[in-house]
């Protein structure tokens, strides 16, 4: 359909609109009707078009309800830490150990928040939130029927699914760069800032904190990638969105769990979760990157294993919901 | 898709049959048995002729989900083969549904999504659609199915008409060479089946092929030119609407306050499958002159509100073919 037909077909429908609804049949002659043999015979579909799901998906993501709601959550954790230590230490007292890494320093310099906020939020908040989105990706389609339409339209089942993939990914960025601008803000509203000192005892200036805190952001979004994977292959295991939810975060908490378990020391390095804290290191300097890299290695073999596996699975399974 | 692109590209979709077969739908030992061993589909052969407005009539659970399904791709068939648009599927999923529409199953819709945010996402679904045009072709969808002053509500809003509406819109936001509407009148008000109805006839007159599914035997029989009973997985029988009504025998309705005596009566006059009915008796006409039995009737005393013979309808057909009805109840 040329640019002139389309038009012809906006034109048509706003006829229509003036002139009420009788003239319906007659005007979408005009427009759907006409085109028939070119769609068939002339017509090249641009290889780009097939993008247009991945963007499609991404606004709808992102305009649901339910995903603001879970950014706003990820937002609230660094003011609440931020006001906590402010409390805390309003009255002169240093706060003692525990808590979340970096929490000591906050007070010197409000960068630490973002790394303190990213510390709390990455065993569970964050995960938790790529949980709620992967696990419904397929399976909240299937239950809500639209996921037939999809594959009637026709979406293709590898496009679908990596479309959905990719969204997740995005949403790992986003609901990081979320806790890590939100922390940003209310260290820089709350503390001072300046230069900083890192893990190792040098000091760096406020412009290369500033870089390596986005470098953790990232790093600390592409540790969400093992479970983004397993949270889609649990997707396309059932046709309920809560299911799928509830499977994956108890995945999630399960793993944490036996992470802590000394016996389990053999087998814990293939835990997703197991160098998560590693983006430590990258406050180190010179930085420490061993963890680092078997976190983002273990972060691709859980990609592979289950992205493959999902694609197995989605790819011969009967639609029947 | 070589059939296809070798057609001529200005050649009028109502001018004769296209390049390729005559069968839209054509499918042979279709058989889909799921796992827990449940055959649902059974060695079906069904062949839809092109610009035809094809009924597939069945009770719940005879299998015609199942089988739009498979022919649509969503499920593997256990075995047999199913071609639509003269390509087999679910491998060419690709290249034949962008040219088929399909309300399966009642529609969905994303609640939280207005009516012309589904269809925009439905249609960003569809590679072979040209992103350019796309809001110009929503618009055109929602108007034929006289959504256009509702198009910016929410989709949980729509009432069950509405979403049904809806969903044909989505079946309709491309030109199609099929359409494949699975008991699209459902939750439709009678203004509204009618609506869907004659937008079916206008689909079909453009020259689209429309396999229609429904339990309105009516509704069948009002719109359509060709159908397919099924029962039990099984295809009972195919063919023009026409010849399969035909096939039924008419039915004879005697009024009477003496149902008892003239049940009586008839069964002597030789007709079959009597079934009275407070004061209705109907039953097979016997091979004889009605007027006699009308005569047998009055001489026997038993007093005639009414005497005639009833069309065969296409429930009677479908009600013999499946062998559900009547005879039973009675």
């Amino acid at each position: 359909m040329s640019r002139a037909e389309a038009s012809e077909v906006s034109e048509a429908s706003e006829g229509s609109r003036a002139s009420g609804i009788s003239e319906v049949s007659e005007v979408t002659d005009v427009g759907v009707g006409s085109g028939t043999a070119e769609v068939v015979g002339l017509w090249k579909p641009s290889p780009l078009w097939a993008l247009g799901l991945l963007r499609n998906e991404l606004v709808t993501t992102l305009r649901r309800w339910r995903t603001l709601a879970l950014l706003g959550v990820l937002a609230a954790v660094p003011v609440l830490v931020g006001i906590a230590v402010k409390i805390e230490t309003s009255d002169g007292a240093s706060g003692g150990g525990g808590g979340p890494a970096f929490v000591t320093q906050i007070t010197n310099n409000g960068l630490f928040l973002v790394f303190t906020a990213l510390a709390a939020t990455l065993p569970f908040f964050l995960p938790m939130a790529i949980g709620v989105i992967a696990g419904d990706a397929i399976a909240g389609e299937a239950n809500a029927g639209t996921l037939r339409y999809l594959l009637v339209a026709p979406a293709g089942r590898t496009r679908l699914l990596l479309t959905k993939y990719a969204t997740t990914l995005a949403f790992c960025v986003v609901a990081t760069l979320v806790v890590a601008l939100s922390a940003l803000i209310v260290g820089s509203l709350l503390f001072p800032l300046g230069e900083l000192t890192t893990i190792s005892g040098t000091r760096i200036s406020f412009g290369e904190g500033l870089g390596r805190a986005f470098l953790i952001a990232l790093i600390v979004a592409a540790s969400l990638i093992g479970i983004a994977a397993l949270g889609l292959f649990v997707s396309t295991l059932t046709s309920s969105g809560i299911a799928a939810m509830a499977t994956t975060v108890g995945l999630l908490i399960t793993i944490q769990i036996l992470d802590q378990i000394p016996q389990l020391h053999a087998i814990q390095p293939y835990f997703f979760s197991h160098y998560w804290l590693s983006f430590a290191d990258l406050m180190r300097d010179p930085v420490y990157w061993d963890d680092l890299f078997r976190n983002l290695g273990l972060q691709g073999l859980y990609a592979a294993v289950f992205g493959t596996a999902a694609w197995a699975r989605f790819t011969t399974k009967d639609i029947t919901a | 898709m070589a059939e296809l692109s070798t057609a001529e590209p200005d050649t009028g979709p109502a001018t004769g049959p296209e390049a390729g077969p005559d069968t839209v739908i054509a499918t042979r030992a279709l058989t889909k048995r799921f796992r827990g061993g449940q055959l649902a589909v059974d060695g079906l052969d069904l062949a839809v002729p092109a610009g035809s407005v094809f009924g597939f009539l069945g009770p719940n659970g005879s299998g015609k989900t199942t089988t739009i399904r498979m022919l649509m791709g969503l499920i593997e068939p256990t075995s047999g083969t199913a071609r639509v648009l003269g390509q087999a599927m679910p491998r060419a999923t690709r290249t034949v549904l962008p040219q088929v529409g399909a309300l399966i199953e009642g529609p969905a819709l994303y609640g939280f999504l207005s009516g012309r945010d589904n269809l925009l996402r439905y249609d960003s679904a569809d590679p072979t659609a040209d992103p350019r045009t796309r809001r110009a072709r929503v618009a055109a969808a929602l108007d034929r199915v006289g959504l256009t002053a509702a198009a910016s509500k929410k989709a949980k809003a729509y009432s069950l008409g509405m979403k049904q509406r809806l969903g044909l819109a989505a079946a309709l936001l491309q030109p199609r060479r099929l359409l494949v509407l699975d008991e699209p009148t459902n939750g439709l008000d009678p203004q509204g089946m009618r609506e869907i109805r004659s937008l079916v006839r206008e689909l079909a007159s453009d020259g689209t092929t429309v396999f229609l599914s429904s339990h309105l035997l009516d509704e069948i029989e009002q719109v359509c030119s060709h159908a397919a009973v099924m029962a039990r997985g099984r295809l009972i029988i195919q063919g023009p609407v026409a010849e399969l009504a035909a096939g039924a025998r008419g039915l004879l309705v005697v009024t009477t306050p003496d149902p008892g005596d003239a049940a009586r009566v008839l069964k002597e006059q030789g007709m079959a499958d009597v079934v009275v009915e407070e004061d209705r008796v109907t039953g097979e006409p016997p091979d004889r002159d009605l007027a006699e039995v009308n005569a047998a009737l009055v001489s026997a005393g038993v007093r005639v509100r009414g005497f005639g013979l009833e069309r065969a309808s296409l429930e009677d057909a479908f009600v013999a073919l499946t062998g559900e009805g009547f005879d039973v109840a009675g």
